[in-house]
């Protein structure tokens, strides 16, 4: 007997893949998978980045055509040519980038695409009176009128839900849903995903964060290298265990942080204006001081001001008012250099844009910034046994794993590449360190080893300053935690007090004392 | 395996554009009623078969492989140098007004002075847009476009006016010409009876001067990573404006020494016309030589013979000389077109892997 969702669109029972093999020129990115989800449940898909986690969900979704496998819905073999099969076949997917037209309002990006029920006349009435009931059942509080830019991405992302469901989605894949969001609105959001599976929907859930998987799902399913490392009920799983699943070994999830004498003030930023992209004041008035040997974490939901911070730290945007003080020098709108000649390094958010030039050697990359001190050049000539003998040192020091020093970075992983930056600031024994979100896109080994060389650095005297939108990192390494919200920082708390809860109002906005 | 042989392929593909190009060329050739192999026979015979032909090549070779120099370093830098043309004109005439100008003086201080006043004016042609772009973020595309157009009419008015050959006024002719330069800061002639120069091998030094530039040293290697990746420069603390003005200066220095360099060993005075097109077909051959110095050099000896092979060709067997610039043009499409599809396969197999 065919059960139906409220909507009147029949319950999808059970999605199963069997085998699906994916393969990319020179990769295997989904290696005989089997995974199913079935009505009423969240099952976890759990993996690094590169494990093939995309990849599967992407031929789910009609956006690849597996090489092998099968996907079977209610046990009917399905073949997807494109993501409108998919839609038709009761599928939806949020994906982590929302497709959203900032321009027009919630009705007109829900209504668009769709057929109007009065013909070329739009019927967007109808249309919101459905959007307030769907919010209203699955407790997706929007505004059906606002425009979309007016939007926080919280609620971008309800809006992206509630169009799946409008499509008659039965079975909905979230791709890592929570990355934009504060602590308070994941909670949310979980809240409305048990609704969807109590009421029927089928939910998977693709996450890298093992806390969240294990609050919210039935199954949590790991994928390493491709393949199925492991489906397991819920109850009988520990976080330790899925980390250790993720990346085949065991793996520390808590460091340890002595208790370090304090050093002087190495960086003080004192009521740090700032412009954004759009003119208006990013940063507005922050005043932080770090010591040497301590870490002050920065938190905050991404673009409240922390990438505007970060970029006028490293001299890369200039600053209206205040004033950045290294080492006792002041640096206010220096250039990167004179920041980079008192004693900074710098870890910039991307990677690929800012931090290394793809076509370059592991070798040339390395002596990005010192490439005119010695060792590597005398006499504006590079000196390349020098600079092999230090870069080679630096490479196994840093544990990047490359075929040579000659290879072109970006054959390099992300973790490696990263690898690779922290070892060309760190060698450079900084006073001062600015790392902003320096394990994003990381896999959990390198991801730990970053973390441990960082509070090395810390024993070593440095004044860091992390800037993080990973919770559980900020807690895992800061001395202190910084909350930025809306271009200020609304309170500074220390470590032992910063409860996930209390860290999470502070995001949000709300002052506590 | 299938890696490697996608690998072979794009590196071959911009190799292809010439025969290809050619085979077009021929359906042309055919269509107008002329044998293809014979039109080629005789381009071939004529550019590299015998002494004459041969030395002709390295004539032309010469002037593109010191554009193409400057071309390797602007484009090297990620700024694009379109008014080769321009600097050519200026070099030139820097170096003609200063040989003129003092040609009492040894040849031995004369000549290198020449010299030095056309990589001069050719970095000042080049610095405009450079400073332009550094400080104003003005597009040197369409700058440096502007100051070929400058050039030329500057070129108009010295050659009709103050450096017009004081002969041509006597003659009551008027052709716009300078004086002859005097016989000592002429280039020493390599092969007797022809006009092969001792530029050429200046031009052939210079190319390894500029890989060693651009590969060992610290200035060349900014010049590269700004090229590549601005922000990441930048972030390193290199000052990304100053080496682009940098790149488009030495880029114009080069294509000056090119304008000297013609005058000097070719023509032994300026006169309208003497750049012809060389600042354009060098931005070809330096992209034909992968942006390479030292592919410059096979890469400006094939062009310079297509120039030269055209010529014998249009005369074997009377065909248009507007099919010659056809035919360079097809190559020119061909080049920059696999060049394009090499980079997106390869693109598109690093980010779908």
């Amino acid at each position: 007997m065919t059960r139906y969702l409220s909507s009147g669109r029949p319950i999808l029972e059970e999605m199963r893949m069997q085998g699906i093999v994916k393969r990319f020129p020179g990769v295997l990115a989904n290696d005989h998978v089997d995974f199913d989800v079935r009505t009423g449940e969240v099952h976890a898909l759990l993996g690094e980045n590169g494990a093939g986690k995309s990849t599967l969900m992407r031929q789910l979704y009609g956006m690849y055509k597996p090489d092998e496998g099968k996907i079977l819905i209610d046990g009917k073999e399905m073949h997807f040519n494109s993501p409108q099969d998919a839609i038709n076949a009761g599928i939806g997917m949020i994906h982590q980038h929302f497709m959203l037209v900032p321009g027009l309002t919630v009705v007109e990006n829900i209504a668009l695409g769709l057929k109007s029920s009065r013909g070329p006349v739009l019927d967007l009435d109808r249309v919101e009176k459905r959007v307030l009931e769907l919010g209203e059942q699955y407790g997706l509080k929007v505004d059906p009128r606002a425009y979309v830019w007016q939007l926080a991405v919280g609620e971008q992302q309800r809006i992206e839900i509630i169009k799946a469901l409008y499509r008659g989605a039965s079975l909905l894949v979230l791709d890592e849903p929570t990355a934009v969001l504060t602590p308070q609105e994941v909670d949310d959001l979980f809240v409305t995903f048990k609704r969807m599976a109590s009421e029927g929907h089928a939910l998977i859930f693709i996450s890298h964060k093992l806390n969240e998987v294990l609050a919210i799902s039935n199954r949590i399913t790991v994928l390493r290298d491709g393949k199925n490392a492991g489906t397991r009920p819920n109850e009988n799983v520990t976080r330790v265990e899925l980390a250790q699943m993720m990346v085949g070994r065991p793996v520390i999830l808590q460091y340890n942080r002595p208790p370090v004498e304090a050093g002087p003030v190495r960086l003080r930023i004192q009521d740090l204006h700032v412009r954004g992209d759009r003119g208006k004041d990013a940063v507005d008035g922050v005043s932080l001081e770090i010591c040497g040997g301590e870490i002050l974490g920065l938190a905050g939901v991404s673009g409240n001001g922390q990438r505007e911070l970060a970029e006028a730290l490293a001299g890369m945007r200039p600053v209206r008012q205040g004033r950045i003080i290294l080492n006792d020098k002041e640096v206010t709108n220096g250039s990167p250099l004179q920041h980079i000649n008192v004693g900074q390094s710098y870890i910039p958010e991307e990677r690929m844009k800012e931090g290394a030039i793809r076509e370059f050697s592991v070798a040339d990359n390395m002596i990005l910034a010192d490439h005119g001190k010695k060792p590597y050049s005398r006499h504006t000539f590079l000196d390349f046994k020098a600079i092999r003998e230090q870069v080679g040192k630096i490479v196994s020091d840093f544990n990047v794993k490359t075929p040579s020093l000659d290879t072109p970075v970006k054959n390099l992983s992300g973790g490696n590449i990263q690898k690779l930056i922290l070892g060309r600031e760190l060698s450079r024994c900084p006073s001062v360190l600015i790392a902003s979100q320096p394990t994003r896109g990381v896999d959990i080994g390198a991801s730990e080893y970053i973390h441990q060389r960082l509070l090395e650095q810390r024993l070593c005297g440095t004044a860091t300053l992390l800037i993080s939108e990973d919770l559980d990192e900020i807690r895992a390494l800061s001395d202190r935690i910084a909350v930025m919200y809306e271009g200020r920082i609304i309170g500074i708390v220390d470590s032992k007090d910063a409860t996930p809860d209390r860290l999470g109002l502070m995001m949000a906005g709300v002052e506590t004392a | 395996m299938k890696r490697v042989l996608n690998k072979v392929f794009e590196a071959l593909l911009p190799l292809l554009a010439v025969p290809v190009a050619f085979l077009i060329g021929a359906m042309m050739l055919l269509a107008l009623g002329a044998n293809p192999l014979e039109a080629y026979g005789a381009m071939i015979a004529g550019a590299f078969g015998d002494v004459s032909g041969l030395t002709q090549t390295l004539v032309k070779a010469t002037p593109l492989l010191l554009v193409g120099l400057g071309v390797c370093i602007a484009f090297r830098g990620g700024v694009i140098n379109i008014g080769g043309e321009g600097q050519i004109i200026v070099g030139a005439l820097a170096a003609t007004a200063v040989a003129v100008g003092f040609k009492e003086w040894p040849g031995l201080v004369l000549l290198p002075l020449c010299m030095l006043a056309g990589v001069l004016a050719g970095a000042m042609w080049g610095g405009v847009p450079g400073i332009l772009k550094a400080r104003l973020g003005v597009n040197e595309i369409l700058s440096t476009v502007m100051m070929n157009a400058i050039a030329v009419q500057l070129s108009n008015y010295l050659l009709r006016g103050p450096m017009i050959d004081p002969k041509e006024i006597e003659a009551g002719t008027r052709i716009a010409q300078s004086a002859l330069l005097p016989r000592s800061v002429w280039l020493a002639r390599l092969v007797p009876q022809t006009l092969l120069h001792s530029g050429a091998i200046i031009a052939v030094v210079l190319a390894v001067v500029v890989f060693i530039f651009l590969w060992r040293t610290t200035i060349g290697y900014r010049i590269r990573a700004v090229g590549l990746n601005r922000d990441a420069a930048k972030y390193a603390g290199i000052n990304v404006p100053f080496y682009q003005a940098l790149s488009l200066i030495l880029g114009g220095a080069f294509a000056g020494l090119a304008g000297a360099i013609e005058v000097m060993g070719v023509q032994h005075r300026m006169m309208e016309n003497l750049a012809s097109g060389y600042g354009f077909s060098g931005i070809v051959a330096a992209l034909f030589g992968s942006l390479h110095p030292l592919g410059s050099i096979p890469a400006s000896v094939l062009f310079g013979g297509l120039l030269v092979g055209a010529d014998k060709m249009q005369r074997a067997v009377q065909v248009p000389s507007a099919l010659i610039d056809t035919l360079l043009g097809l190559v020119v499409l061909l080049v920059v077109g696999s060049q394009v599809i090499s980079r997106r396969r390869a693109h598109r197999r690093e980010t779908r892997g």
